[in-house]
């Protein structure tokens, strides 16, 4: 088992005072070198589940463990840590440092792993993502589809165990989704990462052998905002 | 990437307004390092020259206005005081040089100083040494000495001012009025070297060449009393030390002023090595008299620079403080908001595993090398500003500004800077901890 949730509780205090929940997830697991597609409404708690998954936010009760560490017991300092050594993240902005060119973006992906950045290594991802005559150019010198390209090959600068993608081709031209979609797949792949995409789209949902809708194992007593996607849900064969 | 780096990667990201907050430090520094230096140079010319004496002696008066006026040639002379209270201190065993200086008549324009004095005033140091540094005594930048009584040496501004050369001469204005011309002509003999010192704007003539002038006799009733009670007066100071004999005054020759006749603004005092109480104890003696008063002319200045001088530092200094401390302020202000923008990037970093600490230290990075690299480029531009300044300074003033001029003090600037930019990073640093990465990630 590569990731493994357990009675995560989330709630969010409203203004007013009244607590919303946001997650209450008896189990949710991955395997290792799995690939999920995760779908759901807006504001249906899949940004917070990633969240939670990779340390950023803890939940109010339960147990988030990756690779046999349960990262929910660990101190901030500490999670960050494991979070920069073990989880990949892709953001749907590819959330760039536009004072860093597309090496050193890569570089920086590398420099809170308490590892010593392999300059190689970044050079050789940004080759692998098609990117090896970019290394130089800073964000706003890269189309959007380069610059995800570039946030992907800084999710893997660590050799994560685990990838996180939120929406990763919704901001990216049709023309480049699908190239994108396969880089992340791929890499996965073959660096035996488990994956765990959040996706509106269908057409990408579709390409997964398991996409998983939150609602149905999220029972948090939510209004659903939007159900466009309701439909597009297959099988939630992960969920527990 | 190291902390450093990725601070200054954000620094240069926001290019012009981390030059504007560097400017800002930089000018603060600049313009403290500038008023440290001037005030040093200043305050070194002041202490040095004044303390080529140990006794300044004069007419009853401030003291501060004689040491002012005889050794700087600033304000007015008192009074004068006569020649024969001189002559009797330079009969006293403990002194070695007792230098008569007559005052009063300037260059014909009125804008140079006349000094009546003796050859003996070239012969003392006039930046006494120490046991670190030998003294520095008058050099001739050409000619020499003058031997005769219409002789005269110029100091190193008089002759650039006039572009007077040996061999030139001159004629003085009687009491510094322009209308009232001595016909006395006085040739030029020497010119000195540049000094620094206020020596380089005053004419020094002889001091028989200053007596002859015509009005400068104390007509002979009064200067005759006044002459017996003053070497009464010297006479009673050398008791003590040694006794001695007013020396026999021979019969002037024709066209010539008798020694009662003959008056003296100040006499520079310099004791014999080893003789450290003969000082005060003569200034006590003197002071007791009616006819003169001695100061120590280094106590005078000291007070001055220590009152006055000293308080307008002082002021400066705890101005260009604020200042600095206002670019601190700015420097706070531009990271500050920078943060607001800035919130995304951070959550970003600490989705990469940027630890809490770390972002506290990029901001503390930041704001370090916009305080370092503000006051480093200040200190290169406020000695700039001294490199460029120091000739006209020294045209201005005849003080001979050192452009590499460095004052130990400044070595205070750079930790001082530190602290504010600790202070700085430490306020925007928390800020920028505290940042909620959930939140930011959805900005």
């Amino acid at each position: 088992m590569s990731l493994l949730l357990q009675n995560v509780l989330k709630t969010h205090r409203q203004p007013d005072g009244a607590v919303l929940s946001i997650l209450d997830i008896e189990r949710y697991a991955l395997a290792e070198g799995e690939q999920v597609a995760l779908v759901g409404p807006s504001g249906g708690g899949k940004t917070t589940l990633l969240n939670v998954i990779s340390g950023i936010t803890l939940p109010d009760s339960g147990s988030v463990t990756l690779r046999g560490t349960e990262i929910t017991r660990l101190s901030e300092g500490r999670r960050d840590r494991f979070r920069a050594q073990k989880i990949g993240f892709v953001f749907q902005t590819f959330n760039l440092l536009s004072a860093f060119t597309a090496l050193e973006n890569v570089l920086l992906g590398m420099s809170f792993s308490g590892r010593k950045a392999d300059r190689p290594r970044a050079k050789q991802l940004l080759e692998q993502v098609g990117l090896g005559h970019r290394l130089d150019h800073k964000p706003t010198r890269l189309s959007v589809g380069e610059q995800q390209r570039v946030a992907i090959a800084r999710a893997l600068a660590n050799r994560p165990s685990l990838l996180l993608a939120d929406e990763p081709t919704a901001n990216v031209d049709p023309a480049n989704q699908q190239s994108v979609l396969d880089l992340i797949r791929t890499a996965c792949r073959e660096g035996n990462v488990s994956l765990l995409i959040v996706t509106h789209a269908m057409e990408v949902a579709n390409q997964f052998d398991r996409v998983d809708r939150l609602p149905e194992f999220n029972r948090a007593n939510r209004q659903p905002v939007n159900t466009a996607v309701s439909s597009a849900a297959q099988t939630t064969g992960g969920a527990a | 990437m190291n902390v450093l780096a990725i601070a200054w990667k954000s620094i240069r990201e926001r290019a012009l307004v981390s030059s504007l907050t560097m400017l800002s430090v930089a000018l603060g520094v600049a313009l403290m390092v500038t008023v440290l230096v001037i005030n040093g140079i200043v305050t070194q010319v002041f202490n040095q020259s004044s303390s080529a004496y140990d006794l300044v002696v004069g007419a009853k008066g401030s003291g501060l206005q004689l040491v002012l006026n005889t050794i700087f040639y600033m304000d007015k002379p008192i009074e004068n005081v006569p020649y024969k209270f001189y002559l009797q201190l330079t009969k006293l065993r403990a002194v070695e040089h007792a230098i008569p200086v007559a005052l009063g008549d300037s260059t014909a324009d009125g804008k140079y100083r006349i000094v009546g004095t003796t050859a003996e005033y070239f012969d003392v140091e006039y930046i006494p040494g120490n046991a670190r540094t030998p003294g520095k005594r008058f050099q001739y930048a050409s000619g020499g000495g003058f031997t005769k009584a219409f002789e005269a040496v110029l100091g190193a501004k008089v002759a650039k001012t006039y572009g007077w050369k040996l061999g030139d001469t001159f004629k003085i204005a009687h009491g510094g009025n322009t209308e009232d011309i001595h016909a006395d002509i006085f040739t030029v003999t020497g010119v000195l070297a540049p000094t620094g010192t206020p020596a380089d704007r005053a004419v020094f003539v002889h001091l028989d060449g200053f007596f002859q002038m015509s009005g400068h006799a104390k007509p002979l009733a009064e200067a005759e009393e006044k002459s017996r009670q003053a070497a009464g007066e010297a006479q009673d100071l050398t008791k003590p030390t040694a006794a001695i004999k007013v020396a026999e005054q021979p019969s002037p020759k024709p066209g010539e002023l008798s020694d009662d006749e003959k008056e003296v603004t100040a006499i520079l005092v310099r004791i014999k090595p080893g003789s450290a109480l003969a000082g005060p104890m003569l200034r006590g003696k003197i002071n007791d008299g009616l006819t003169a008063q001695a100061v120590n002319p280094f106590e005078q200045i000291n007070w001055l620079m220590k009152n006055l001088v000293g308080n307008v530092r002082v002021a400066l200094l705890v101005l260009t403080a604020f200042i600095l401390l206002v670019s601190g302020v700015g420097i706070f202000v531009s990271i500050y908001n920078s943060l607001a923008e800035r919130r995304r990037e951070i959550a970003v970093l600490r989705a990469l595993g940027a630890s809490r600490r770390t972002i506290f230290s990029i901001i503390l990075g930041e704001a370090t090398l916009l305080c370092l690299l503000g006051g480093l480029f200040g200190l290169l531009l406020g000695h700039a500003l001294v490199f460029i300044a120091a000739p006209i300074v020294e045209a201005r003033s005849d003080m001979l500004v050192n452009p590499f001029a460095f004052e130990p003090a400044e070595l205070l600037l750079l930790p001082g800077l530190l602290v504010i930019a600790l202070l700085v990073g430490w306020g925007a640093g928390t800020a920028a901890y505290r940042t909620d990465v959930a939140k930011g990630l959805q900005s």
